[in-house]
């Protein structure tokens, strides 16, 4: 019930902003503000000593906040919700994050205030949906759904190319997404052949059997999906427009969040349901992951505005994640999982930070910035943290999962690895040179009026970094929570041949 | 004729009542608001009697004294459908015409002539009476695409639909003629071409049938009459075409469809492949390249129909749960909504005595900020024509892919994703001029009236509402197809020859 609650009170907030406006341009972000507190007060106390529901699947999964109401009996579809270890991490980083959106609009917007915080609340909302919904077609309907704000936030607020980033975002997504909506279907139907009975329940759907074929296409309908939303080259140009053009509060919540919903899907819905065809797309799917960590890296070094850059980074890291869902061991599974909670902390931070230097500078351009430290001391040293936990130094969240992706993955397939780790040292070049071409060097002379950090965006970074340095240091609170899920996964898992002597 | 036939009629005569009233009184005595007002009565009276009649589930659908009609639960659905869009074209009709030169009594007049001939389609079992509904509706809208005659745009509009649909009718006819010759029926299952050695005269009477209907439909390759049509007719009656005209031959083909097991023949089932395949291609592509709203929403819709034929098509095989029928009709009544929704906000913001309607995609420009009422609606019905969830289009989208997986049409629906694909860029397009900066070189677009305040606010709320929660739609349309075994010959949920059940278990109260 507290997941139903979140959601609705996420969409009343956003419906409360809009009036606000009416008041004072001043009040919605008040009122967004307060619904995203309100909504983590709600999933707080809703979960606290909660008594999971444990499901009997195929394999018994300990869901929490268990909602099941019928909905549209004539298809079997019903309103599930629920979440396990991994939701919980998701939904937990999406209030979070939606609090730095908040937090990052709050001087940003001027103009239809209202509308924007209507429209961050209601990504929100759709973003928790997706990650806790366990009916396949509402699943699909929330996917959908948080993309119709997060157009709206990027094609009102954001900057000079908004209209065509917009719409390539939307396209992409929107047709990846058909592409799964046929692969649902597809599903639904065969399962309803085998037992007789059409449900879009999750749990039903986890015994059905397919043969060879049948499965490996309706995996790969939902792989597109997923893969789009990733991103995963080559299906990934969609985020550098998308990324660079959004308002600030709109970059961290896509690349916070958004992009985790493409892995949380391959965590929920490819791997338990067609473990086979997951098993024979394995090698393919860890060769994407470690050309995107190459490629991402590469062009992320390659460019010359500030936010692009870190745009980039983000295809980078969202390879390791990749390459660790599909190694399909229990490290790389934990990897996959902590880099996905670590990049949504370090990227959102590094979003926030270019957006702090547009909103001063009135530029993206690393050209025009350069020797910012001296003008912005504290702002200086707090983007070298997030770039240096971006690069995945030890002691931070990055290097945790990144390394316990690489783990998991060296007893699959030694070369990936390899490009994967030297991938690890492309971060580092262009992180470094991030810092450099913005920070260090000839002071830019369009930074002679330049402030340093005020006291809520110190607050708002102050909160991520103590998010990765805790991370960093004691991860295994974190991995405690997604351990079961990802020891459901290890069972779902066929019996896999041995590859290079390493238990798989 | 017993009491029972007289009220399975009911609907018929009441606005067959009011359409001689208002004939009459026009004689003597002329009101535009008064005549308005009594029409969307009239049209709202005639769709609620079809209802009541649906809910008293009356013994049997046929009239001994009518032998050539047939009264089901399909055709009293849509009567209701057909009667109520055609009120709301009425009401939103007051505004806009008013302050044209002409009198707009006989508007109204032809208006319901249009929704009887529609409503005579719907209950048409045999085709004297097909083309009887036919010929009423398509003359009602020839004159009525040319109101008000003196611009040239509806006028040349009114031409090209006259002259092709005179051609599309007499194609159809000429079928007709050509099955009768060979078969000696001139019933809906006259097109019974089975499964191959059909005598030639069979086959080609079906085509030129199919061709016939087609063109109504606006279906590629007969779709070139649409953009003109739709750009130059006057904004309620291109919403009244697109959905009142398009939505009784569906009505029609289905039932030719059941009678004739007309899918079972491979030719046939191509042609109409292949049809579907042109109008999603065409429709989609063709909209891209229009700066028009009224040419986009033209194409799209022709690019809408060919997606109901993926349902149509999947009536055709055997097995697995017989959604085709069922996803038919849930999606004309969405495509009708949101179809009457757009073009009720263009009827709305072109205002009153306009000469020339709110067409441009630049006057839309910040539309969001100067009338957030209009540009809301507008943005519903855009979000649902493509296809997004949380609207009724997407519940029609949902029904056509789960009727072609559950069929195996993988073609046509690979088809039907790459035109959905397509057709999100026109129609974010027009999203995108919706919520720009405005713009003061744009003109100010006109206020809403009550009246179409009204209706703009009820057609969006059933869009998003029965997005939300369409049980009450689809029980309706899962009762009404069981009810007097509607269509024959098809995989109805319910076994034919079960007790009827009365409307309130329809409406799952």
């Amino acid at each position: 019930m507290s997941l139903v609650l979140v959601i609705l009170v996420l969409l009343l907030g956003g419906a409360g902003a809009i009036l606000a406006e009416g008041w004072h341009p001043r009040f919605p972000r008040r009122v967004a503000l307060a619904t995203v507190v309100l909504a983590s007060l709600v999933l707080a106390v809703g979960l606290w000593d909660a008594e999971p529901a444990v499901q009997a699947g195929s394999g018994d999964m300990a869901v929490y906040a268990f909602v099941q109401v019928p909905w549209i009996e004539r298809f079997g579809i019903q309103l599930l919700f629920g979440i396990d270890g991994l939701g919980l991490l998701m939904v937990a980083l999406t209030l979070l994050l939606g609090l730095v959106a908040v937090a990052a609009a709050w001087d940003e917007i001027e103009e239809r205030t209202g509308f924007f915080a209507a429209n961050l609340l209601w990504t929100l909302a759709g973003v928790v949906g997706v990650f806790s919904a366990l009916d396949l077609f509402l699943f699909f309907l929330f996917w959908e759904v948080m993309l119709v704000p997060m157009y709206f936030l990027i094609a009102v607020w954001g900057h000079e190319a908004r209209a065509f980033a917009a719409m390539k975002f939307f396209l992409f997504t929107q047709v990846s997404g058909l592409v799964m909506l046929l692969a649902i279907l597809a599903l639904v139907f065969v399962h309803a052949r085998q037992t007789g009975v059409i449900t879009f329940d999750y749990f039903a759907l986890l015994g059905t059997t397919f043969d060879a074929d049948t499965g490996r296409w309706i995996a790969l309908g939902f792989l597109l999906a997923f893969l789009t939303k990733l991103p995963s080259v080559p299906v990934h140009s969609w985020l550098p427009d998308a990324h660079t053009q959004a308002p600030t509060a709109g970059s961290v919540i896509l690349a916070g969040i958004l992009l985790k919903t493409g892995a949380y899907g391959l965590l929920r819905f490819v791997l338990p349901l067609f473990p086979d065809a997951a098993l024979d797309l394995r090698m393919p799917m860890m060769t994407l992951g470690a050309v995107s960590v190459l490629y991402g890296g590469v062009l992320a070094f390659a460019q010359t505005d500030f936010k692009r850059l870190v745009a980039y980074s983000s295809i980078a890291h969202m390879g390791f994640v990749l390459l660790g869902v599909f190694a399909w061991n229990a490290l790389a599974l934990q990897g996959a999982v902590m880099t996905m909670v670590a990049h949504g902390l370090s990227s959102a931070a590094l979003f926030m930070i270019a957006g702090m230097l547009q909103h001063r500078l009135h530029t993206r351009e690393l050209a025009r910035m350069g020797g910012l430290w001296q003008r912005a001391p504290r702002l200086g040293a707090i983007a070298l943290f997030f770039v240096v936990a971006s690069l995945g130094m030890p002691g931070l969240a990055n290097f945790v999962g990144e390394f316990l992706v690489l783990i998991g993955a060296f007893g699959v397939d030694v070369p990936l690895t390899v490009a994967a780790a030297v991938g690890m040292v492309v971060a580092a070049i262009y992180g470094l040179s991030l810092m450099q071409r913005a920070f260090q060097g000839r002071v830019a002379d369009s930074s002679a009026a330049m402030a340093d950090l005020a006291p809520r965006e110190l607050v708002t970074l102050a909160v991520m970094l103590v998010g990765l340095v805790w991370l960093g240091l004691e991860p295994q609170r974190v991995l405690d929570v997604s351990a079961p899920m990802v020891a459901a996964l290890m069972d779902a898992l066929p019996a896999a041949p041995l590859l290079l002597g390493g238990a798989p | 004729m017993s009491a029972a036939d007289w009220f399975l009629l009911s609907p018929w005569l009441l606005l067959g009542a009011a359409l001689l009233a208002v004939i009459l009184v026009v004689g003597f005595w002329r009101h535009h608001g008064v005549m308005a007002a009594f029409t969307t009565a009239a049209l709202t009276l005639a769709a609620a009697s079809a209802l009541l009649v649906l809910g008293a589930t009356p013994a049997r659908a046929t009239i001994d004294a009518l032998p050539l009609v047939r009264i089901d639960g399909l055709a009293l659905l849509l009567v209701a459908l057909f009667a109520a869009a055609g009120a709301l074209t009425a009401a939103v009709s007051r505004r806009y015409l008013e302050g044209r030169r002409g009198d707009p009594e006989e508007y109204y007049i032809l208006l319901m002539c249009a929704v009887f001939g529609a409503m005579t389609l719907a209950a048409a079992d045999h085709f004297a009476i097909v083309l009887l509904g036919l010929e009423i509706l398509s003359i009602s809208l020839y004159t009525l695409i040319a109101y008000p005659e003196e611009d040239s745009w509806p006028l040349e509009a009114g031409l090209k639909y006259l002259i092709l649909s005179g051609v599309a009718s007499t194609t159809l006819l000429f079928g007709v003629a050509l099955l009768y010759a060979r078969t000696g029926s001139l019933g809906l299952d006259a097109l019974a071409v089975g499964d191959g050695a059909a005598p030639l005269m069979v086959l080609t009477g079906a085509v030129m049938v199919l061709a016939g209907l087609s063109f109504k439909l606006s279906l590629a390759p007969f779709h070139l009459w649409t953009p003109d049509v739709y750009q130059g007719a006057p904004a309620p009656i291109t919403g009244f075409v697109a959905t009142v005209s398009k939505g009784a031959v569906v009505v029609v083909l289905l039932r030719i469809v059941a009678q004739s097991d007309l899918l079972a023949s491979p030719q046939l089932f191509s042609i109409l492949a292949a049809m579907a395949v042109l109008s999603m291609l065409l429709g989609n592509l063709l909209a891209v390249m229009q700066r028009s709203v009224k040419r986009v929403l033209a194409f799209s819709s022709v690019a809408h129909m060919g997606y109901l034929m993926v349902a149509v098509l999947a009536i055709g095989s055997s097995g697995g749960v017989a959604l085709g029928t069922e996803a038919a009709v849930v999606y004309v009544v969405a495509y009708t909504v949101m179809t009457l929704a757009a073009f009720a906000v263009i009827t709305t913001l072109s205002g009153a005595g306009a000469t020339r309607d709110m067409d441009d995609i630049d006057a839309f420009t910040g539309l969001l900020w100067r009338q957030p009422l209009a540009a809301v609606v507008l943005a519903v019905a855009l979000l649902s024509l493509a296809g997004i969830p949380l609207t009724l289009g997407f519940i029609g989208k949902f029904y056509l892919v789960a009727a072609g997986v559950d069929r195996g049409l993988w073609p046509l629906l690979w088809v039907l994703l790459l035109g959905s694909g397509i057709g999100l860029f026109y129609y974010l397009r027009i999203l995108y001029a919706l919520i720009r900066p405005t713009d003061p070189d744009v003109a100010e677009a006109a206020r809403p009236s009550l009246a179409g305040g009204w209706v703009l606010g009820l057609l969006a709320g059933l869009l998003l509402l029965l997005g939300v929660w369409p049980m009450p739609l689809i029980e309706m349309v899962q009762g009404v197809l069981s009810y007097q075994e509607a269509l024959p010959q098809l995989g109805v949920l319910v076994a034919p020859g079960e007790d009827s059940r009365d409307l309130q278990d329809v409406l799952g109260l």
